[in-house]
């Protein structure tokens, strides 16, 4: 009896930190469906209305005060998240091939400077980069959103992992059969990256959907915005807040990353903790 | 570590290269190059001229009580963050690595929160502890207690505290979790013969082997709570009321871009610069530079 007392304690202690970790999410969801004089008396319930379903509907179209309709802010927030994703990969992959596959002047000077980068982030060389933007006229354009979150070291140092554990004999044999450098990338090094492909996807994706600072800096206008930055600013009103429709734009904003997340789960787990460390 | 077979030629790899490091120079190489520059230049009032000023930046930065003040308060916050965060997932990862039923179950459902914004996380905490129409606020009033973050600044601070820890959680979970599972089954086994088990076990057996995994998350923590936690804070409050939640990175914006002080908000940067080098060194130091060579 006392054995299997014990043995319940790991559940509860997990189930209450399940149950902590979604009382937030939890909250927003019951209470977007509720009446906003409600909320504002501070008489939000924990049971969901479903009449008050509509309220989706009304901040996907319509908006609400102090920010623009949610489906335009999603739409950036999608687009910026992709083009950041990929656009990563895109730079990344070819570069760690580059250093991995071949010997060329300055190539370890190339590696560093780019690996400097992970020293950088754009907190601490916010100034100058808005200045450099504004020389090259990309102040509130979707480029200036998401350009200079393009460069990154830690996606080319992953690749880089992976491609020196590619077989010699691998190498060696596409080369007796006269496949030249881009194409063992593309037939070989390509497929054998699919997985931390995947990850890097999951990890970048997520990273490009939660940018704060930069947008809020290079982007002022109101048809940039992404959903994050919309949400913030209508927190921010405080006298007449809709509490609803927050609500309802917090869960909205929150699907796409935790869904990425979740749906590519295995891939995402697996390349994380290999590739940081 | 470098590989044996290669390919000839040396125009491909360079193309190949160039994007990146077009972009790496442009937007990364070349600001902090001009941040430094500027740390060590002043504006006149107008902008119209700048001079050259050496460490005056820096000397009038270490000299402002405020500034030292955001530096105290900083450490604090990172450090309560991480500790906070690490320790909760730390305690559900060994729960989570057990065998025990159910165990992808829980997984899923404590990873998820790795996909929420520093600033949803403020959005979602702000919702609960919101004074007026917080579940959680308004109770705390309800039972007496003078409950308001943006009056109190203590109350600001541990808000702020608790939503950027809780988002770190999922994060630390992973890693913890993927440490505990690469440790040899024979060695816990052993371990059991033995007669250790329980705490003990944990604190001879599991937590040495798990050391790697521990310095290497400070690290990634800390770096978070300095930097990405940007968000949260200017969410909750924009660093108030007063200056009691303004942080080193809320202060360069604050500084830089709203009191369009170039000098001293460069100044701040190349402080902040340092210590993430400081950071990353301690990283390669702790892990052998594994990611590198």
């Amino acid at each position: 009896m006392r054995r299997s007392a014990l043995h319940l304690i790991p559940h509860a202690v997990l189930i209450l930190a399940i149950l902590l970790f979604a009382l937030p999410i939890w909250i927003a969801i019951a209470g977007s469906t509720q009446d906003s004089a409600a909320i504002a008396r501070g008489e939000v319930s924990l049971v969901p209305n479903f009449d008050g379903l509509g309220v989706y509907r009304d901040v996907l179209l319509d908006g609400s005060a102090g920010a623009g309709p949610v489906w335009r802010a999603l739409l950036v927030s999608a687009g910026m998240a992709l083009a950041i994703a990929f656009g990563k990969i895109a730079l990344s992959l070819p570069s760690a091939y580059a250093v991995t596959f071949f010997r060329f002047p300055f190539r370890m000077t190339a590696f560093w400077l780019i690996f400097l980068t992970l020293m950088l982030p754009v907190e601490v060389r916010l100034i100058p980069t808005f200045q450099v933007m504004s020389s090259l006229d990309l102040i509130n354009s979707f480029t200036g959103l998401t350009i200079p979150l393009i460069a990154s070291a830690t996606a080319t140092l992953l690749f880089r992992q992976t491609f020196l554990a590619i077989p010699d004999e691998l190498v060696e044999a596409a080369r007796m059969d006269g496949a030249g450098p881009l194409r063992f990338l593309r037939d070989i090094v390509i497929p054998v990256s699919g997985a931390n492909i995947a990850a890097l996807f999951v990890i970048l994706f997520v990273y490009g959907w939660n940018q704060y600072l930069w947008p809020l800096l290079v982007a002022t206008d109101p048809k940039l915005d992404t959903v994050v930055i919309g949400i913030v600013k209508m927190i921010g009103v405080d006298t007449a807040t809709e509490w609803n429709k927050v609500m309802a734009t917090a869960v909205l904003a929150l699907i796409p990353p935790v869904a990425v997340v979740l749906l590519m789960q295995r891939w995402f787990l697996k390349g994380l903790t290999e590739g940081d460390k | 570590m470098e590989r044996r077979t290669l390919f000839p030629g040396k125009l491909l790899p360079a193309l190949l290269i160039l994007p990146q490091l077009v972009l790496t120079l442009v937007f990364f190489l070349w600001p902090a190059v001009q941040a430094i520059k500027s740390s060590l230049e002043r504006e006149d009032a107008f902008g119209i001229s700048t001079e050259f000023v050496g460490l005056e930046n820096f000397a009038d930065l270490f000299g402002d009580p405020l500034y030292v003040a955001a530096i105290g308060r900083t450490a604090f916050f990172c450090v309560c963050v991480t500790l906070l965060s690490m320790g909760v997932a730390l305690v559900l990862a060994v729960l989570a690595d057990t065998e025990i039923r159910g165990r992808a179950f829980y997984r899923t459902m404590l990873i998820w929160p790795y996909a929420v914004a520093p600033a949803m996380a403020a959005v979602l905490w702000v919702l609960m502890f919101h004074p007026q129409i917080g579940l959680v606020g308004a109770w705390l009033n309800r039972i007496g207690i003078d409950w308001d973050y943006k009056l109190d600044g203590t109350q600001a601070m541990a808000l702020v505290i608790l939503a950027a820890a809780w988002k770190q959680i999922s994060y630390n979970f992973i890693f913890f979790l993927a440490g505990l599972q690469a440790i040899p089954k024979t060695i816990l086994e052993a371990a059991r013969i033995d007669g250790a088990r329980g705490f003990r076990r944990f604190r001879t057996i599991m937590l040495p082997l798990l050391m790697p995994t521990v310095y290497f998350l400070l690290v990634v923590d800390l770096v978070y709570a300095a930097f990405d936690t940007f968000a949260t804070v200017y969410a909750v409050n924009a660093g108030g009321p007063g200056q009691s939640t303004q942080t080193l990175v809320l202060k360069v914006y604050l500084d830089g871009i709203v009191n369009a002080n170039v000098g001293s908000s460069s100044a701040q940067s190349v402080v902040l610069m340092v210590g993430v080098i400081v950071l990353c060194a301690l990283q390669f130091r702790f892990l052998g530079r594994k990611t590198v060579t």
